[in-house]
């Protein structure tokens, strides 16, 4: 048996490598898109774009856009007239947020009933819910100003646990981790058979001896060190590239990465076998990475999903792997603390390896 | 051992399809004793690979029995690919391996040691007429070398039989000649059981048995010899000027058995040579048709069949 798994993982290197564009490809491709996502994110919206209209004009209405201008949160890119003028800024797109100071703002203040308009531009809920939230921790903390003598009622006291800065990078970067490998190991094998079959050589392998897991266990051998190779690197490239610190141990992560990475290529080989072209397996993994990154919890958390699709999540290895990869490199816990997800991912990965090779013997009549 | 190297009774197997069921094989009935070349014929969509398929174990059947070396076709299939060698219709071998990476794979999956390695791959090589092109792309191949490295991956682990599915295909006459002259050697020298399936009439005499296959079923087995015993009569062959004509007079006459067309001649079946090859002669002259010499030629596999299913149609007609 081992015999017979190691020729097919030999083949399978070997005809990886003569296909060396392909190979370079394959462990650049993930490391790019790593950089590009982490690049994206913005830390902080900063710089929000604000157009004002302050129809007082005196010092109170000046002290308080002052507070915004200085918080380095918004920049006045334009004064305006009226409310009117506002809308018609945000709706060109000059700018996300609008705020109008009544002509009274000095008068009102004293009186302790001062009122500004804001107007935000909902059509980009990720700005609109920071702007919002800052304008209004700014007009907050300026009415607070304002109340020289006063006491302040109650005092919060914050303790953000394992990223204290709530730095989105550190945040977002592992679980990206998990969905960048869950893609490209159902990417790696989703061809794997369904181009064999195409190309025809699949025959001359079923005559031989071979059984179906042996084929599949030698077709995700060779991939299994390729999805390795990136995990590591994309490891590399979060840590030492984006800061992100790694708090766990290692080794415990490199051992449960291989599970995941196994399971992920084992899924991509249930597509493959399942697939009547290679076309078909090419959409088919498309749609379960895309599938996957919205059930699995990367971009929602899982908990919150209506029941089916939570259900339709548990296929995934991502929806185990999650958890482990932000416990273990966020929070830097211990198997203790993940050991029902490692329990279910290992689970998962031999379902799919067997349903994969199941699926072949049927697929063959 | 007196086992046989190949038996099948009553094999039957039906494909589910949109349409309906299709009988690709129909109660299909053949013993191929040890060392014999067996050639299985019949025009295309005979249902000659799904026969050898279901044998091979490679496809579920539908009804009947099968074995190869006493081993059941389904239950036993991975003892069955242990010992059996198969060359697939279309048959491909990975394009982006080289012919000795091919081999090593095949070796491999087989579990074919290392030390047997070294010794049966160079003679398999030498034995194809590869031994020069070892580090040649198998995809780089011609058509022939091809057939012939496939030949050679299959035999890697010294099966007791070998089943060809139309190994000639889409190769040319020399390289076919050449392919032929391989396996009898094999069969000299290693004894090995060949089933061969193919459409070429040219192979089927080549073969020690027969059986002519057609829409699923056995209509005739036996030796080539025996095959074209079926055959009642002398066969005469000319060519006609006006070929419709000569065809519509000459049909029905008395002591004509049967007429095949064979591009411009015409084939006629007799009787009695001496007799109605003058009673033609008269005919054609009688309605005005010229034609080359009436001769007499030899039954060869290719009249046998056409005759064989000609009889097989008329039968079903009936
Ligand atoms: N998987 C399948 N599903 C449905 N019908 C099939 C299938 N395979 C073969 N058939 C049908 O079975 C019949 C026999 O096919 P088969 O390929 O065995 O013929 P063959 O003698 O090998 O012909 P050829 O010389 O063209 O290879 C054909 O009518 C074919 O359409
Ligand atoms: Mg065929």
């Amino acid at each position: 048996m081992l015999r017979r798994i190691w020729a097919i993982t030999q083949k399978e290197f070997i005809q990886l490598f003569r296909e060396r564009a392909t190979l370079i490809l394959l462990l650049v491709a993930p490391l790019l898109q790593l950089a590009l996502f982490a690049s994206a994110i913005h830390t902080d919206v900063k710089h929000i774009p604000m157009v004002v209209a302050d129809q007082s004009v005196n010092q109170a209405s000046r002290a308080y856009l002052n507070a915004f201008v200085q918080s380095d949160y918004f920049d006045i890119v334009a004064t305006v007239a009226s409310q009117a003028d506002l809308v018609t800024a945000i709706d060109n797109g000059q700018a996300s947020l609008g705020i109008l100071i009544p002509p009274d703002f000095a008068a009102q203040v004293k009186l302790g009933q001062a009122q500004v308009l804001m107007v935000v531009d909902g059509s980009d809920s990720y700005t609109t819910n920071s702007a919002y939230n800052t304008a209004n921790a700014i007009s907050q903390s300026y009415a607070v100003s304002l109340i020289h003598h006063s006491v302040t009622p109650l005092t919060m006291s914050v303790r953000i646990l394992y990223n204290p800065d709530l730095n989105q990078l550190w945040f977002i970067v592992p679980g990206l981790l998990a969905a960048l490998v869950q893609g490209l190991t159902l990417g790696l094998t989703a061809l794997a058979v369904v181009r064999e079959r195409e190309v025809g050589t699949i025959e001359a392998l079923l005559v031989t001896p071979i059984r179906p897991v042996e084929l599949m266990l030698g077709k995700t051998i060779p991939n299994l060190v390729i999805a390795f190779a990136n995990t590591t690197s994309i490891l590399a490239v979060a840590v030492f590239l984006f800061g992100v610190p790694f708090q766990g141990n290692l080794l415990l992560f490199a051992s449960l990465a291989i599970i995941f990475a196994f399971s992920g290529l084992g899924l991509g080989l249930v597509i493959s076998v399942a697939s009547q072209s290679q076309m078909q397996a090419q959409q088919l993994s498309g749609m379960f990475n895309f599938v996957g990154m919205f059930l699995a919890g990367f971009l929602f958390p899982a908990y919150a999903l209506p029941p089916v699709l939570r259900a339709i999540g548990y296929i995934f290895p991502m929806t185990y792997f999650l958890p482990i990869v932000r416990g273990i490199f966020t929070k830097g816990v211990g198997i203790t603390a993940i050991w029902g997800q490692v329990a279910a991912a290992c689970g998962l990965l031999v379902v799919v390896l067997f349903a994969a090779a199941r699926l072949f013997r049927a697929s063959l009549d | 051992m007196n086992e046989l190297a190949i038996s099948a009774q009553g094999l039957t197997k039906q494909f589910k399809t949109r349409g309906g069921m299709v009988t690709a094989v129909e109660n299909l009935s053949l013993r191929v004793t040890p060392g014999e070349t067996y050639g299985l014929i019949g025009p295309d969509g005979a249902g000659k690979s799904t026969a050898t398929r279901v044998i091979l174990g490679l496809l579920t059947r539908t009804a009947g029995e099968s074995s190869i070396l006493g081993f059941d076709s389904m239950a036993d299939s991975y003892e069955i690919r242990e010992r059996v060698g198969y060359i697939a219709q279309q048959n491909v071998l990975p394009a982006d391996l080289t012919v000795m990476e091919n081999m090593r794979f095949f070796a491999g999956v087989q579990c074919v040691s290392a030390e047997a390695q070294k010794k049966r791959i160079p003679e398999l090589l030498a034995f194809a007429g590869l031994s020069n092109f070892t580090n040649r792309l198998a995809g780089r191949l011609s058509g022939g070398m091809k057939k012939k490295l496939a030949l050679a991956c299959s035999l890697i682990h010294e099966p007791q039989v070998v089943m060809l599915d139309e190994p000639t295909l889409g190769v040319d006459p020399v390289s076919r000649r050449e392919f032929w002259s391989l396996l009898g050697d094999l069969r000299a020298e290693k004894g090995l059981t060949i089933f061969v399936c193919t459409p070429y009439m040219d192979e089927a005499e080549r073969c020690t048995q027969i059986g002519l296959l057609y829409g699923g079923k056995l209509i005739a087995a036996g030796t080539p010899t025996q095959i074209k015993g079926l055959l009642p009569g002398h066969l005469l062959e000319f060519t006609p000027a006006q070929f419709a004509a000569a065809q519509q007079r000459i049909t029905g006459m008395e002591g004509v058995l049967e007429l095949q067309t064979y591009g411009e001649k015409l084939h006629v079946f007799v009787d009695d040579v001496g007799a109605r090859k003058a009673q033609i002669e008269m005919a054609l002259a009688a309605e005005g048709i010229a034609h080359d010499d009436l001769r007499e030629i030899e039954v060869r596999m290719e009249e046998a069949f056409i005759s064989l299913v000609q009889q097989q149609t008329e039968k079903v007609g009936v």
